[in-house]
């Protein structure tokens, strides 16, 4: 596919994904259509991707990208503007204190170092304690992470706290490097998985994204570790099928 | 929209030895009005730049710009020089130039700089306004409160005396002396975060004992809003046809020619 020319279809996608942020497969098919029928100009749903591309070209000299990333809360699709040249939390010092983002790498580390990649809201409370900076008090935690839910790096579930989409994508690098001992990736789908399901078996222990076991295992009578062939000892779970993930 | 098409393919980032001015769109004339340092300080100050380090400052230049328009802040040009460029101050008007012919090439964004003596810029969006806008800035209610008071200023001839402003905001049940729910603290807003942003104007009239404010629109509004958008709008709040108001209709559909943005690329 070779680049199209950047028109105001795609000037309209851009400030809107700049508002944003993170959008997922089915609301950027939209946008994408209400761009483009915005400035008139010629609508092909299945060219999403290089529509993207388009802009990705224009935005690669600015250190900027519309990365695709998958959630593993439901295993679409999403897209993120990122920032590809400050990809540390130092990234978000323009919206957050010093001691703010303290806390929030505080809360990566519970997140990334757990097995189900997530944190309750009592763990992040408590490690105020060792914070170095000017200390948070818990209802400045507490807004805080409401904060940090609001403008999409964490998500939260029932008082536990979990990496947003946004988060795993953009931080890719950061978390790739600050934690690469820790990390472990998707047997299926090779990225991070940070919320997923892991092999029983000792000896193999592989992760898998909860989204992906629902898709692998999906119709087989007995599942078992795509790795080492043991039993798969975990309830699958089953997530509405949206759409097929367009990779290829 | 054919100057364009050179552009597309030259973007590849790193090559530095574009001669410069090979870059200006037509869309760039307002840089005549930087004035520091003198071109052939500039050129010196290219020639001794490494290769892809004017790509490199330009794009900080850009990503200063957007992080301080999310807040829709004005941003100083001495800001950029202390932040951005540090010793490298003598690229400002290049840099500058390429920034602009990003900002319009890549996002649809013009920026304005409205006031020369300060060097003060914002962006503002050269696009269409749409139905297809971005979600928040329609969803934002603190953006139906800037309306009203546009509004309100735009029927009053341009210029509305604060206590104006303020029985008129009584009617809609916003007090300014309470914290209202949505709006905070809607003294602050009007008088302080959208004069910082440049939606309003805040203003003392002169001689008068005791003081007395007035509030105008400010430069952004004069360049996002459109007035006949805007007279449309109050016409649907008073249940009004528009047109009855005719001194209001007649500027809003003459001066919407005339915004302070004549677009330089008419030939």
């Amino acid at each position: 596919m070779s680049q199209q020319r950047m028109e105001d279809s795609h000037r309209r996608f851009l400030q809107a994904m700049m508002t944003i942020g993170v959008i997922d497969r089915q609301g950027a098919k939209t946008l994408h259509r209400r761009c483009c029928e915005e400035h008139k100009t010629q609508h092909s749903p299945d060219r999403l991707d290089s529509f993207i591309d388009t802009i990705n070209s224009k935005l690669q000299p600015l250190f900027m990208q519309i990365r695709k990333g998958m959630s593993e809360d439901d295993g679409n699709q999403y897209y993120v503007l990122v920032n590809t040249a400050e990809t540390d939390v130092t990234r978000m010092s323009s919206d957050y204190a010093d001691n703010e983002l303290e806390l929030f790498r505080k809360t990566m580390d519970l997140i990334i170092s757990s097995e189900n990649g997530k944190a309750s809201s009592t763990d992040i409370l408590n490690c105020t304690d060792t914070m170095t900076s000017k200390k948070l008090k818990k209802i400045e935690t507490e807004q805080l992470l409401k904060r940090l839910v609001c403008d999409k790096w964490l998500s939260e579930n029932q008082g536990e706290y979990t990496l947003s989409t946004r988060c795993i994508i953009e931080m890719e690098p950061y978390i790739r490097a600050m934690y690469q001992d820790q990390v472990k990736m998707c047997h299926i789908c090779h990225n991070f998985a940070f919320q997923c399901q892991i092999c029983d078996n000792p000896a193999c222990g592989i992760k898998i994204h909860n989204p992906c076991v629902a898709r692998y295992f999906k119709g087989r009578v007995e599942p078992r570790c795509p790795a080492c062939d043991d039993f798969w000892p975990h309830e699958i779970p089953e997530f509405p099928q949206h759409q097929s993930s367009s990779k290829r | 929209m054919a100057q364009r098409k050179r552009l597309s393919g030259a973007q590849t980032s790193s090559q530095a030895k574009r001669p410069s001015g090979s870059q200006a769109a037509p869309e760039d004339e307002d840089d005549q009005t930087f004035t520091l340092p003198s071109s052939s300080q500039v050129l010196r100050g290219m020639e001794s730049l490494a290769p892809g380090q004017l790509e490199q400052k330009t794009a900080e230049v850009v990503q200063y710009f957007l992080v301080k328009d999310q807040k829709k802040f004005a941003i100083r040009r001495a800001d950029i020089v202390k932040h951005v460029l540090k010793e490298q101050r003598n690229i400002y008007p290049e840099v500058m130039r390429r920034a602009a012919a990003t900002f319009q090439q890549v996002f649809g964004l013009k920026l304005v700089e409205i006031e020369q003596k300060n060097h003060l810029y914002i962006l503002i969006n050269s696009l269409e306004p749409s139905a297809a806008a971005p979600p928040s800035s329609s969803t934002n209610p603190k953006t139906g409160l800037l309306f009203v008071v546009l509004g309100l200023i735009f029927m009053k001839g341009g210029v509305a005396r604060e206590n104006v402003v303020w029985s008129t905001l009584k009617k809609l049940r916003i007090d300014p002396r309470e914290k209202h729910e949505e709006f905070g603290d809607v003294r602050k807003l009007l008088t302080e975060e959208f004069v910082r942003q440049r939606y309003l104007e805040y203003i003392r009239i002169p001689h008068t004992d005791p003081v007395e404010f007035e509030f105008g629109w400010g430069q952004r509004a004069e360049y996002e809003v459109s007035k006949p958008r805007i007279l449309s709008f109050m016409g649907e709040l008073h249940q009004q046809d528009p047109q009855t108001w005719s001194q209001q209709y007649r500027e809003a559909h003459s001066s919407s020619s005339s915004t302070p943005s004549p677009s330089p690329s008419q030939r």
